[in-house]
């Protein structure tokens, strides 16, 4: 089922662009989970990526090892917009599965590879259709039977290289980077793609109007998944205790961490200046990690939604007897299990006031691979510095999925210890300190480490009622000054913490938006299409860390409209910024806009809702 | 050639120059006669006679009247009492962060064996370096005497209430989990404790101690198997333990009646002298069989249960630096920017 004739005269011409698309593309590739195909999606990624072409890749992967359908979405735009599309313009069909929906389910003038036993042609005559005879081509490269059906992952490289005009040289760079030191899989890599490649020559012709281009925009930059970033920034940071339970989409955290410190934080004498420990479950890896922070140590732990709820108690200890500790959430659909391989914003206000009483926490808001490696090594110091648990809110879009990004700038200043007295310090005081009396006036007190050789360092840790100086007590005053302290040390935590980063207009637009997170590709793609389609002007603010910054409330009150955009059903950043300013924000200002599908948040979304807004408000 | 014993009689002044009372604690708040502050007692005594240097040791609890304690021993060590069943986590945090804290975690029969078995279990898994004490009455003190799943069968509260479950034997399940040194005593019998404290002091690994108790005000009526007259009128000890601190040892010529002496991870030694039932504590399968014997005649069988002085600890495992991690440099902690360059590169 190869005749260029027969397939030639399905399709209308007329319903054909003839314009040319270069460099403006989303590519989806339907597999079925465990088939092989990541590595194949990842050449693809990659290929584009070493031709200068802006550039992300997304999974869009089922809570399950083998069977279940998986899509890989990679997305090519000339002008640097890489957050999901809706629409898929090149689908590659290899799961029968889902072939049906996913053709039924395209707009009309996409193309569709597939292999051809499926026929697809039938279902519509709007598409241009490119069939393979993916095993058969497979066979070609080897007879073993598993390594065939991997290899069929790579002919839809070399057709898709060839009906897009992807570099060859560059799709065989990319099985280098990605196969490495192993030879014979790349010869076999090769050589799948080559015939992917004659294939397409022999048998296809181009009738769909996408093409890619060389172009020069990812001088200097790397592809890197937001875990993978979190990991270095923390061993930058000087992570000495990770401890962790495994749990989709933050396992990779800690995994990739292990790697980074198996190889770069060894002793003069081999030994590891770090403890990795793989616990029993979430709570007990929060409460190593608190217990290191504790006794003096960089402690982090990484988990993702139920993962946090079982934390809720230790944090509730970390926050109230002020010990420092770093936790990564990267969140991904709730409630309860949820859908473990989605993507939300879910967890913003139960993080922000994790466990009982009342308890409020610092929360790192990193919107991108860069910034995941930024408050990677920041946390460990407001940690310190604060004595308070800090949480880092990722998502699995940021987390798990694949980002060209510009190189990480090297920590540019020492690590901050805090407040820690040592024996000579001890000494000087003459001898006596209280935990937790507020010396300096910024409401945050003094500590010394287990082991610090001094008489008058210990002193006596607990959740339950303590005074200034530690000490056991269930005075209500002493619990409301420490309970008032504890407040105040959270305004000089919002003086600390990462400033938000506003984008606005001279003058400023009556109109802005406030999101943050994975959300932000989404808004800045948004913006500059409202701007060119529909001359409207979108003032940005991005909070980067709760609690906020009173800008904040100050970038709200100059508009007359502030879309919210939350990626979670209730408005949760939305309800914070309400029971922050209150009445302080005049009646109508803030609009919410919510997205709660799973998927990555979209620029289309922003654009439908402002839109319709704005005409409204004309 | 001083007595074997002669490091237990009480001493002035230890080799540290410090006094008993420079171990002492707080006041105890809990109620006049608890088994508690007898352990408590013993643990001042065990550290002194020791020498251990008090700013090295880390007092690590969970919640209950047993987890109250370490406030009452120990004043010059860092203490924390943390949250319900969590003391096996925090004590590895805190020993992972820095290996040369001496750690004495304080537990009892609620917060062990019911809401923090799981972490009892994989600590002892780890066979992390921890003196873990369980401080067993049978009930839940603090929240006013309920049954805890240490009581025995059939044994009947105050109230009358009868308990129908088997009781969990947390010394079996040590064993069988791969602990190293496994103990059981009674807070009334001073002299035997203190000789397992000290003993698991020298000990490398995870050393449980499950320590009969009682709770003067819930448990210690007529029909109770966790009171003191219950424990007078049944303790079996196994053998008689004495404990021969490194440096004495030199001196000490194999007393007349020790029947096995094994070392310890410091070089001092336990010396026991066989009772009836000739028992060998570093014979694994003997001491399960022990402790299923004693379970299923109800008896109270007390002493060094069991001893492996070879197992690695979770810090070999882990191949930690001799440097404790809370106290590295920045220089030590932050790899330099060229391997910020490289990583970054293999990322192109």
């Amino acid at each position: 089922m190869s005749d260029k004739t027969a397939l030639a005269e399905e399709v209308a011409p007329s319903e054909i662009e003839s314009e040319r698309i270069v460099n403006d593309l989303a590519i989806q590739v339907a597999t079925v989970n465990g088939s092989g195909s990541q590595s194949s999606n990842l050449v693809l990624l990659r290929a584009l990526f070493r031709m200068g072409i802006p550039v992300g890749g997304k999974n869009l992967f089922p809570s399950n090892i083998a069977g279940l359908p998986t899509w890989f979405t990679i997305r090519a735009n000339r002008d640097g917009w890489v957050a999901r599309k809706r629409n898929v313009d090149y689908l590659v069909a290899l799961n029968p599965q889902t072939a049906i929906r996913d053709v039924e389910s395209l707009s009309p003038g996409s193309a569709v590879v597939y292999e051809e036993g499926l026929r697809l042609e039938r279902r519509r005559d709007d598409l241009v259709f490119y069939p393979a005879p993916f095993q058969e081509l497979a066979a070609e490269v080897t007879r073993e039977v598993r390594l065939r059906k991997l290899l069929a992952n790579m002919i839809y490289v070399g057709l898709l290289g060839e009906l897009l005009s992807i570099e060859v040289e560059e799709i065989f760079g990319a099985i280098e980077s990605q196969f490495r030191s192993k030879k014979a899989a790349v010869e076999l890599n090769r050589r799948a793609v080559e015939i992917g490649i004659r294939h397409a020559r022999e048998n296809l012709v181009k009738r769909d109007p996408f093409t890619l281009e060389r172009m020069d925009k990812n001088r200097g930059k790397v592809l890197i998944d937001g875990n993978a970033a979190a990991a270095l920034g923390a061993m930058f940071g000087g992570a000495s205790v990770a401890t962790w339970y495994p749990i989709t989409p933050s396992s990779s955290v800690v995994e990739q961490l292990t790697g980074f410190l198996k190889r770069y934080r060894k002793g003069p004498d081999g030994k590891a200046t770090y403890a990795v420990v793989q616990a029993e479950d979430e709570l007990a890896a929060v409460g190593m990690a608190l217990a290191a922070g504790w006794a003096g140590a960089r402690a982090m732990t990484a988990t993702s939604g139920p993962g946090i709820s079982l934390m809720s108690e230790f944090v509730g200890l970390g926050y109230y007897a002020e010990i420092p500790l770093v936790i990564w959430n990267i969140q991904r659909v709730g409630p309860s299990t949820g859908l473990p391989t989605r993507t939300a914003q879910g967890d913003i206000l139960s993080t922000y006031t994790l466990s009982h009483g009342d308890t409020k926490h610092v929360c790192l808001l990193p919107a991108s691979t860069c910034e995941c490696f930024e408050f990677g090594w920041k946390a460990f110091d407001l940690a310190e510095r604060l004595q308070t648990p800090v949480f880092v809110l990722s998502d699995l879009d940021l987390g798990m999925n694949i980002w060209a990004t510009e190189p990480f700038e090297y920590p540019d200043r020492p690590m901050d210890r805090g407040k820690v007295l040592t024996r000579e310090d001890l000494e000087r005081l003459g001898g006596t300190f209280q935990r937790y009396a507020d010396v300096d006036g910024d409401a945050i007190p003094y500590r010394t480490l287990p082991g610090t050789e001094h008489p008058g360092a210990a002193y006596f840790t607990r959740g339950s009622g303590h005074d200034e100086s530690a000490e056991y007590t269930e005075s209500e005053e002493a619990y409301v000054r420490i309970m008032t302290r504890l407040d105040r040390k959270f305004e000089t935590a919002r003086e600390m913490v990462p400033p938000p980063v506003v984008d606005q207009a001279e003058p400023v637009s009556p109109l802005g938006i406030i999101g943050f997170g994975s959300s932000d590709p989404a808004i800045e793609e948004a913006r500059t299409r409202l701007r060119e389609e529909a001359a409207i002007e979108m003032d940005y603010l991005r909070p980067r860390a709760l609690p906020l910054c009173p800008s904040v409330l100050d970038f709200i009150t100059a508009r007359q409209r502030v879309v919210v955009l939350d990626q979670n059903r209730d408005g949760q950043l939305l309800q914070l910024l309400r029971a922050e300013y209150g009445d302080r924000i005049p009646p109508g200002v803030l609009r919410s806009l919510r997205h709660y599908s799973g998927h990555p948040m979209d620029a289309q979304t922003i654009v439908d809702y402002v839109t319709e807004m704005e005409i409204g408000a004309a | 050639m001083p007595a074997p014993d002669a490091s237990s009689r009480p001493r002035k002044v230890n080799r540290l120059g410090l006094t008993p009372s420079d171990y002492k604690g707080k006041p105890s708040t809990l109620c006049k006669g608890c088994g508690h502050d007898a352990i408590s007692s013993q643990l001042i005594r065990a550290f002194f006679e020791s020498d251990v240097r008090p700013h090295q040791v880390a007092k690590l609890s969970g919640i209950g009247c047993s987890s109250k304690t370490p406030a009452y021993f120990l004043n010059h060590s860092h203490g924390f009492n943390a949250v319900h069943g969590r003391m096996p986590s925090v004590a590895t945090g805190a020993v992972l962060a820095n290996r040369r804290l001496v750690a004495v975690g304080v537990s009892g029969d609620g917060d062990t064996a019911s809401i923090g078995i799981g972490q009892f279990v994989h600590l002892v898994r780890r066979n992390l370096p921890l003196i873990y004490i369980v401080e067993n009455n049978g009930v839940y003190g603090l929240t006013k005497g309920q049954f805890s799943a240490t009581a025995d069968e059939n044994a009947a509260l105050r109230s009358g209430e009868v308990n129908r479950l088997p009781n969990i034997d947390l010394c079996g399940m040590a064993i069988e989990l791969g602990a190293t040194y496994v103990a059981r005593s009674f807070a009334g019998d001073p002299k035997q404790l203190v000789a397992l404290l000290r003993g698991a002091l020298s000990h490398n690994g995870t050393a449980v101690i499950d320590i009969l108790s009682p709770c003067v005000t819930f448990n210690n009526h007529a029909g109770s198997t966790k009171s003191y007259t219950w424990g007078k009128d049944n303790e079996e000890p196994i053998h008689i333990l004495d404990f021969v601190p490194a440096m004495d040892q030199i001196e000490v010529e194999y007393e007349e009646g020790t029947d096995q002496e094994v070392q310890l991870h410091d070089g001092s030694w336990v010396r026991l002298r066989k009772l009836e039932r000739g028992y060998d504590p570093t014979d694994r399968r003997a001491a399960q069989e022990l402790v299923l014997e004693a379970n299923e005649k109800n008896l109270f069988l007390t002493g060094l249960l069991y001893l492996d002085t070879s197992k690695r600890t979770f810090l070999d495992s882990l191949e930690l630096c001799d440097e404790p991690l809370a106290l590295l440099s920045e220089d030590q902690l932050r790899p330099p920017p060229a391997v910020l360059d490289e990583v970054v590169a293999s990322y192109r």
